[in-house]
């Protein structure tokens, strides 16, 4: 699988049938792994990254997982390339920093990745469309036990496996969950979620910024701890935090629509009107009014079946995708600003108006 | 207000975080937030920051290096993360003084790597029948410790799978079925 393949594959991340799938729209596990008594990517020599590099790779190719799978030395990937990758969530920012030394290894339905020698050796993720958290979980520890076998992992008896960061160690594990919460968002009601959540040890934190302020009113929640308690355990604690909160959603939405029908009738009418007919546009308004349309899709004003477009225009609006789709070399963000409203008004050209409530 | 990383540029994210017991705040400039990955928790943990902005000072008073990378006290200081796995055994007065800040327990109740977990069952095997040997002796039971001699023989001869064959003559007597060091299990 090259690049190309990769970029033109559009996943639905929301696919039906998927849990409640409207307000979680991906569940993510990551799991971080060392090689015993080798230095950490940030420690080690050039050329020990690159040895040790080298046998991880083929040690992640070999997985049956991986069959077919897209596998690329970072130093090999553009600089936009690596941007589209992390608009996908499919390799951190830090990981896009890097380049002789460090690769990537993933799976073709890109649910599976493995960035090798980001912060640590192995940094392996499962992403799943929904609400799928003990899913995601089992996926992703099926491709760690049977590394296992190949590679000698870093573990310590008290203290679990070993992070470069002691704040990783133990189960190494970080679950998130990305929630759309335009109800919670429209009767101000985050600050308080955030402030119980915090409360409980996860962490809730805007698609692009923090606090309430997060585009396309977008929030992921995760763990912050990592020793102390089993995978099973803390997964099953942010399960339960996060029914909640789509319990509030819910709850918001169920308000909104029986008393404030005429305010969110202007509010998604007056969305539609920009979004069908605008020339230019930032890549924040555009999540936000894409936001409106999703829950105007929720709530039954538009037809279910434009879920997936708006979907991946959710991905396709943010500025890599933009520029790698014009195959342009360089953009500007006003040259950006109207490549994504030519898109936005190409992929919504047959979204009906909205029905009135 | 001033960053929290770099101490030159104007802070303009401001985070905070509670883990049990404890708030946590720190402030970073839009460059040293864009670098540390703010806007994916995935990739970036306030713990992460704040152990590279405070812990350090604990560990930092250790005058060890690791014989295995050698990395050293200053170095954490400068980074905020660890040389490798080995440099949890050296440091491990420091970042036990960290630890409880940054999590919810001390001990690992979780996944353990299939081998380990051989591993150990095979050391408190060993354990129980030494235990039960000795026992026997004490108690002037020839024919059951006896047999005990017989089982521990055989448990000796048959190691399970490979790891045997990587173990050093002094990791071989394991005398503890949880060995307070990772390098007691050699992997
Ligand atoms: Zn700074
Ligand atoms: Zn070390």
């Amino acid at each position: 699988m090259n690049f190309s393949d990769l970029f033109d594959t559009t996943k639905d991340l929301r696919m039906h049938s998927v849990p409640h799938s409207q307000i979680v729209v991906s569940s993510r596990v990551r799991l971080a792994r060392n090689l015993h008594q080798k230095p950490f990517p940030g420690w080690a020599k050039k050329s020990e990254r690159i040895t040790l590099m080298e046998e991880m790779k083929s040690a992640v190719e070999a997985l049956p997982e991986m069959a077919l799978a897209f596998s690329e030395r970072m130093e090999n990937l553009s600089l936009l390339e690596k941007q589209v990758l992390v608009e996908r969530y499919l390799i951190s920012c830090e990981h896009a920093q890097k380049s002789f030394g460090s690769a990537l290894v993933m799976n073709t339905h890109q649910t599976l990745s493995v960035m090798i020698n980001e912060e640590d050796h192995l940094r392996m993720q499962a992403i799943l469309p929904g609400f799928q958290l003990k899913e995601a979980f089992s996926m992703i520890a099926k491709i760690d036990t049977a590394l296992e076998e190949r590679l000698a992992f870093a573990f310590h008896p008290k203290l679990g496996y070993l992070t470069a960061c002691p704040s990783n160690v133990g189960t190494g594990m970080r679950v998130s969950a990305m929630l759309h919460l335009p109800g919670l968002v429209l009767f101000e009601y985050m600050n308080k979620i955030i402030n119980a959540v915090h409360k409980m040890g996860f962490v809730v934190r805007g698609l692009h910024g923090e606090g309430t302020d997060a585009m396309g009113n977008l929030f992921q929640i995760s763990n912050q701890t990592t020793l102390g308690e089993k995978e099973e355990d803390i997964i099953q604690r942010l399960h339960v935090v996060i029914e909640q909160i789509i319990q509030h959603e819910s709850n918001a939405r169920v308000i909104l629509l029986k008393q404030k029908s005429e305010e969110l009738e202007d509010h998604i009418g007056r969305t539609y009107g920009i979004l069908c007919h605008a020339y230019s546009i930032t890549t924040k308004e555009a999540l936000n009014l894409l936001s409106l349309i999703k829950l105007g899709i929720d709530l039954s004003l538009f037809p279910a079946d434009v879920s997936h477009d708006v979907n991946a225009l959710l991905i396709e609006v943010q500025p890599a995708h933009l520029q790698k789709r014009a195959q342009l070399p360089k953009t500007t963000t006003k040259i950006r600003d109207s490549l994504r409203a030519k898109l936005i008004r190409t992929k919504l050209k047959n979204l009906p108006k909205p029905l009135l409530l | 207000m001033f960053c929290d990383v770099c101490n030159t540029k104007e802070a303009t994210v401001f985070l905070t975080q509670m883990t049990p017991g404890n708030v946590k705040k720190v402030n970073l400039c839009a460059s040293c937030s864009k670098i540390q990955g703010v806007d994916d928790p995935l990739s970036f943990a306030l713990t992460n920051l704040l152990s590279g902005l405070e812990a350090t000072d604990k560990i930092a008073q250790s005058s060890l290096s690791c014989p295995v990378c050698g990395f050293s006290q200053s170095d954490f200081k400068k980074r905020g993360r660890l040389g490798c796995s080995a440099c949890y055994d050296i440091f491990i007065e420091g970042l036990s003084v960290i630890l409880p800040n940054l999590h919810r327990g001390i001990v690992h109740t979780g996944k353990v790597p299939i081998k380990i977990a051989q591993a150990y069952a095979r050391a408190s095997q060993l354990e129980a029948l030494q235990t039960s040997l000795a026992h026997a002796i004490s108690k002037e039971q020839y024919e059951h410790a006896a047999h005990y001699r017989d089982l521990l023989e055989e448990l000796k001869k048959n190691p399970p799978g490979n790891l045997e064959k990587k173990m050093s003559p002094r990791q071989k007597k394991i005398d503890s079925p949880i060995p307070s060091k990772a390098d007691d299990l050699l992997l």
